[in-house]
């Protein structure tokens, strides 16, 4: 007689769990703007399913919330409906015996204050507020709205000259785009009902790798009206481009030495290389902007003179100062930060990282770039110290991946306490205090607290600093535009109150973010400047989208992009970043599943031809 | 070309056709239900589903387009299922009491599901009855509603009003009115498009009939009924009948079996209203300085509503003539009932529309200056006199010719083509060179404004004076028209507008024939109409020259300007804008 036996999964376990995961990937590609309600319904069910049984609060308590929340669906509440929710739900949350029970109705008292409007809209009104408003999942989540599902499709037939004219109707810095967005395209993506997200950028990479004709856009007549863009940066330049291409006379002023902004002096060449940033900038220069560099509004010109000189202003002059930590020894001389850095290698002058032992603090996008850099400047070792887990670090996956495979150090639950200076006033080391990762804070984030344990020291022969930066807004405040914890205040469309003529977006309103969304305020800027001027010109593409192909929607992995060897990529600057093939991009391409022209997309909103 | 194969038939047809387009061109007809042409392309109802060979999934017939080589099969066995089971479906959410419905036997979904053999449901019956209010001329019932989107697409597409809108998500996504509004508070036009474009039952005109046969009923009451130059052209469509056979006369008698007292014409009102309208656009010509132009033409009902919530700065442009209808009623409740000595206020007058704006505008507070009473009392749609005519078991094919009744009974050819877009222009010139030369011109001297082009334009000379004419037809061609006067690139001095696409021909109270637009054929018998009959001007009609006569004097007159013109903006229409129709650049 056996006393034990080896649980194997059966197949009723292997397909529920395969379900799971199915419906986490479902859960993924939501669209926005479903009604909350439902969904919190829904979710309920669910929780319910999971109960085992025992307890009364779960057991009961669920289904009846579950009951209240179909009354509040089908029309059948009463505003006292929704304190009975709220009581029960309480209960449940309170006396139930096992997470269960008591998380999912804590998820339901959630609702309950996050979207108690919509509840009451259901009640009072028997409607959801919430609609879908751009049903193209891509297209909704892309900053800028590009046109994804249609270059794809362009892509797809070998028609790369259009696929890149299609995104410059949205996105000037379409090559920019190409090696170094953040892809939230990619985030909501329906093929990940089938299977997982299409590598959009990947397939714009492939289509701006074999464009061959520079498409040039049509001016429009020339209006007479002047605009001045204050930041040659992505939101600047995009703004600038737009306007004119409408026909105003566009004139940039940049304070640093060459145009760019972050996508020089922030993102280094060997994600970005510098000879396509050059070529971009060049054709969108090549609209009729005019260009002064060395140029700083505010004090080699004031704003008030560019009010004066030009009909409107637009205001993107990103977020380039650094922020300190403010701990002993900060003033030490061998701490840079890393928007310093990067600058310097930005403008060509690479500092000497040679045999040095490098501390990174952070642990964002910003320090992987710094990271990677040292190891290229040829530090002996690299080490970027963080406060948190690598988990919760802000940066991508791939860029701390590629960074570790790059031979970086993470020191992780760090948090630093003072730099140690030699007699002559240079770094010697940065003291740290371990911590403990603790409690979730209310954004869902673990805080981390000092742990009981002594500090201890990390020996540096340079120290850099990369957590976060600032806006230089003090001369606009000086004039009046309005400013709020440093940043400027604009509506969300570009205008400022009080300040008739004066736009303002991208990073230095909405503090330190990515370059797409830096790209879809200059657009929103360049439209509403436009009317402001009096005008309301389209722009548009011209670009026939081909109808979708019939091919099955067979499950099929995603082409992920390949990367040259670490242990060679980390000795220069050079693109590490390989592009598709021909043979991946079509099946790549393939996969896309056109909500441009299946489900909502064709009734509704699935292609916007012009702006 | 494209080559294929449908249900083993070879088939070549021109690139980006359609699997259906190509089914049709050799015979084949697939089903559909949402599908319409040009404006509701979607599938969404999956009806029209088909398999292509050698692919899993099947795919709508109607907005797929045809590739080399394919081999398409409408009716497979997987098709067949399919295709039953989504009819299934639908029926599982319709209100099925056919029997009472408006659209009984004139229903997409009801043809569909017995072309299907379906006797019986296998799913539980989820019927959603919302509310919605009795006394809107506008009537939904989203118990018949099956979610086709085309009120949407034809509100958006062809009337650019956006008035109705997905509502709710999931499994409760439904058809609501755009903006989390109301429909009273919506800018609706009331043109009834949606109407005539809808499958099913889901959409009607609030029904009047009762209360016109109740007044028939009441001896001590006299009925009055006038009929609009489009109705002719529709009203025997039910008993499919040629327009020839049914002529203006036949539906007299028809109307008179149901028990009126007077059956008179909308036609001697629409002369009238060229009289009017006519002078008032020559004098406002004579005082170019002191007038906005163009003068927009005032007989719409839809485009009232319309200019009013969407350009209501330019209502003083508006005609201030009344239109044929309101005319038709003042004139009865005072000329008519002083005639025949009766008090005004014992008369019940009721008008036959092809519109359904036309029962918001008897309905306006200031349209009663004859007696105090509505000048109009009810009106009632060609669909609701086809009803009536079909509830007393009268067969049009068995009746004689009756005329129009007198003294308000007589209409011009140029009051017969205010059916038709460009009809009422195309009057208002050929009265218009008369009161300038004293003579008349060719009668189809101005021919140049027929056609059913959404937006028309010329210019005639007229003893000199250069007149630029604009039409438009269908409000999304409207918008259009008048975003570019108000952008300065169109200028001009007198242009019509009609709410619905071909003018009161395709109106929104007409017959409905699925998935055809019958306004051309209509609009081609009203010109006919126009032609055979021997007075073709509105200063020659009889009545009207009567009327002058013993009444009012003389058009713009003191009594004319009480009773024949209004202030358009004497009353308020109460809404609220769109909050979609702001522009988005997010």
């Amino acid at each position: 007689m056996s006393r034990l036996s080896i649980i194997t999964p059966n197949l009723a376990q292997t397909t529920v769990e395969r379900l799971y995961k199915e419906l986490e990937s479902r859960i993924v590609a939501s669209p926005p703007g479903l009604c909350p309600v439902d969904m919190a319904a829904s979710f309920l069910k669910l929780c319910h399913s999971q109960t085992c049984g025992k307890c009364t609060p779960c057991r009961i308590g669920l289904g009846q919330l579950e009951n209240l929340l179909e009354d509040v669906l089908e029309g059948r509440a009463t505003l006292k409906t929704l304190d009975l929710n709220e009581k029960t739900a309480q209960v449940v949350a309170d006396s139930a015996d096992c997470a269960i029970g008591y998380e999912a109705a804590e998820m339901v008292l959630r609702g309950l204050k996050g979207f108690r409007e919509d509840y009451i809209e259901h009640i009072t009104n028997n409607r959801c507020t919430f609609r879908l408003d751009q049903p193209v999942p891509c297209v909704s989540q892309c900053p800028a709205n590009v046109d994804i599902p249609g270059y794809i499709a362009l892509v797809n037939e070998g028609r790369y000259d259009d696929a890149v004219k299609l995104i410059r109707k949205d996105n000037p810095f379409v090559v920019a785009c190409a090696y170094i967005c953040e892809h939230p395209c990619e985030n909501r993506c329906r093929r990940n009902m089938i299977d997982s997200s299409v590598n959009i950028r990947g397939l714009k990479r492939y289509a701006v790798d074999h464009a061959k004709e520079e498409y040039v856009p049509t001016l429009a007549e020339p209006t007479g009206k002047t605009v001045a863009v204050v930041g040659g940066g992505p939101g600047g330049l995009s703004a600038a481009y737009y306007l004119a291409i409408m026909g105003h006379k566009v004139t940039v002023y940049e304070q640093r030495s060459q145009l760019g902004g972050m996508l020089r002096y922030g993102i280094p060449s060997y994600r970005l290389p510098r000879k396509k940033l050059d070529d971009e900038i060049k054709h969108i220069l090549s609209t009729g902007i005019e260009v002064h560099t060395n140029v700083s509004v505010g004090k080699d010109i004031t704003l008030k003179e560019l009010k004066d000189k030009y009909d409107s202003v637009y205001i993107s002059i990103g977020a380039h100062t650094d922020k300190k930590i403010g701990i002993e020894g900060e003033d030490a001389n061998n701490v840079i930060s890393a928007v310093e850095m990067l600058r310097q290698i930005g403008d060509g002058t690479n500092p000497d990282f040679k045999g040095k032992k490098v501390v990174v603090v952070g642990g964002g996008n910003v320090a992987m770039d710094v990271v990677r850099s040292s190891v290229r400047l040829g530090a002996e070792k690299t080490t970027c110290v963080y406060r948190r887990r690598k988990e919760d670090m802000t940066a991508l996956v791939e860029e701390i991946e590629g960074a570790i495979a790059e031979g970086v150090e993470l020191v992780t639950l760090k948090a630093p306490l003072k730099i140690e200076k030699d007699e002559n006033g240079n770094a010697k080391a940065l003291w740290v205090q371990p911590q403990i990762i603790g409690k979730i804070d209310k954004m869902g984030r673990p805080s981390p607290s000092n742990a009981s344990v002594e500090p201890q020291r990390i020996e540096a022969d340079i120290i850099v600093i990369s957590i976060g930066q600032g806006i230089e807004s003090r001369e606009f405040e000086k004039y009046g535009i309005p400013v709020k914890r440093g940043i400027i205040s604009a509506l969300d469309t570009g205008e400022i109150t009080n300040h008739e003529g004066i736009f303002a977006g991208g990073d230095c309103v909405t503090g330190p973010a990515t370059v797409i969304r830096a790209i879809a305020a200059g657009k929103v800027a360049a439209a509403n400047v436009d009317e402001y001027l009096g005008f309301h010109h389209e722009i548009k593409a011209d670009v026939v989208i081909p109808n979708p192909k019939q091919i099955d929607k067979i499950p099929c992995g995603r082409v992920n992009m390949a990367e040259r060897e670490a242990s060679e990529r980390k000795n220069d600057f050079e693109c590490i970043e390989f592009c598709m093939t021909c043979e991946e991009a079509n099946q790549e391409s393939n996969r896309c599943l056109r909500c441009d022209k299946y489900g909502f997309g064709i009734f509704k909103g699935g292609r916007i031809d012009k702006w | 070309m494209v080559n294929l194969t449908i249900d083993n038939i070879p088939v070549s047809v021109n690139e980006g056709t359609t699997i259906m387009k190509a089914a049709s061109s050799v015979g084949i007809f697939i089903p559909s239900l949402c599908y319409l042409e040009g404006i509701n392309e979607i599938g969404a109802c999956r009806v029209c589903i088909v398999e292509i060979e050698g692919k899993e999934k099947l795919v709508a017939s109607c907005n797929t387009v045809v590739e080399e080589g394919m081999v398409v099969y409408t009716n497979s066995p997987k098709v067949r299922k399919s295709r039953k089971t989504v009819v299934e479906l639908i029926l599982s959410q319709h209100d099925c009491y056919c029997a009472t419905c408006s659209r009984s036997g004139n229903c997409k979904l009801q043809a569909i599901a017995n072309d299907l053999g379906i006797l019986a449901l296998p799913y539980e019956r989820e019927v959603v009855q919302k509310h919605w209010p009795a006394d809107f001329p506008l009537v939904k019932n989203s118990a018949k509603c099956i979610k086709c989107m085309r009120c949407i697409q034809v509100c958006d597409k062809v009337q650019s009003l956006n008035i109705w809108d997905i509502e709710g998500t999931g499994s409760r996504t439904r058809i609501g009115i755009s903006g989390n509004r109301k429909i009273t508070e919506a800018d609706c036009s009331l043109c009834g498009q949606c109407i005539t474009h809808c499958p099913t039952g889901a959409l009607r005109e609030r029904d009047d009939t009762a209360r016109v046969l109740d007044a028939i009923a009441d001896p001590d009451i006299i009925t009055v009924v006038q009929v609009a130059p489009a109705v002719r052209s529709a009203w025997a469509e039910h008993w499919g009948l040629d327009r020839e056979f049914a002529t203006p006369e036949r539906m007299v008698t028809a109307i008179k079996k149901l028990g009126f007292d007077y059956v008179f014409d909308t036609n001697f009102s629409a002369d009238l209203t060229i009289m009017e309208e006519g002078s008032e656009f020559i004098e406002r010509l004579k005082d170019k300085e002191n007038h906005k132009f163009p003068m927009f033409t005032s007989c719409c009902p839809g485009w009232i509503r319309f200019i009013k919530t969407q350009y209501p700065d330019m209502v003083p442009q508006l005609s201030t003539a009344k239109s044929p209808q309101q005319m038709f009623g003042a004139v009865v409740k005072s000329y008519f009932a002083e005639k025949i000595g009766i008090d005004p206020h014992n008369i019940f007058c009721v008008s036959i529309m092809p519109c359904l704006a036309k029962k918001h505008e008897c309905a306006i507070p200031v349209m009663n200056d004859a007696c105090g009473d509505p000048d109009v009392d009810v009106v009632l749609t060609t669909r609701e006199l086809v009803r009536i005519l079909r509830a007393d078991h009268i067969a049009p094919v068995e009746l004689p010719e009756t005329p129009f009744d007198s003294p308000l009974g007589t209409g011009t050819g140029a009051a017969v083509i205010f059916g038709a877009t460009g009809g009422v222009m195309e009057a208002a010139l050929r009265s218009a060179y008369f009161l300038v030369t004293g003579k008349n011109p060719d009668a189809d001297a101005f021919k140049e404004v027929r056609g059913l082009d959404g937006w028309k334009e010329s210019t005639f000379d007229i003893n000199g004076i250069k007149v630029r004419t604009a039409i438009a037809s269908g409000l999304g061609n409207t918008r259009k028209l008048i975003e570019a006067i108000r952008r300065g690139e169109v200028e001009y001095d007198f242009v019509e507008i009609m709410t619905c696409p071909g003018g009161c021909a395709g109106g929104g109270g007409q017959p409905i024939h699925d998935g055809i637009e019958l306004a051309g054929d209509r609009v081609d018998y009203l010109y006919t109409l126009d032609k055979n009959n021997p007075l073709r001007f509105s200063h020659e009609n009889p009545d009207v020259l009567a009327v002058y006569k013993e009444y009012f004097e003389k058009p713009l007159g003191h009594k004319s300007h009480h009773l024949l013109h209004t202030d358009h903006e004497a009353w308020k229409l109460d809404f609220i804008p769109n909050p979609n129709n702001k522009k988005r650049y997010y």
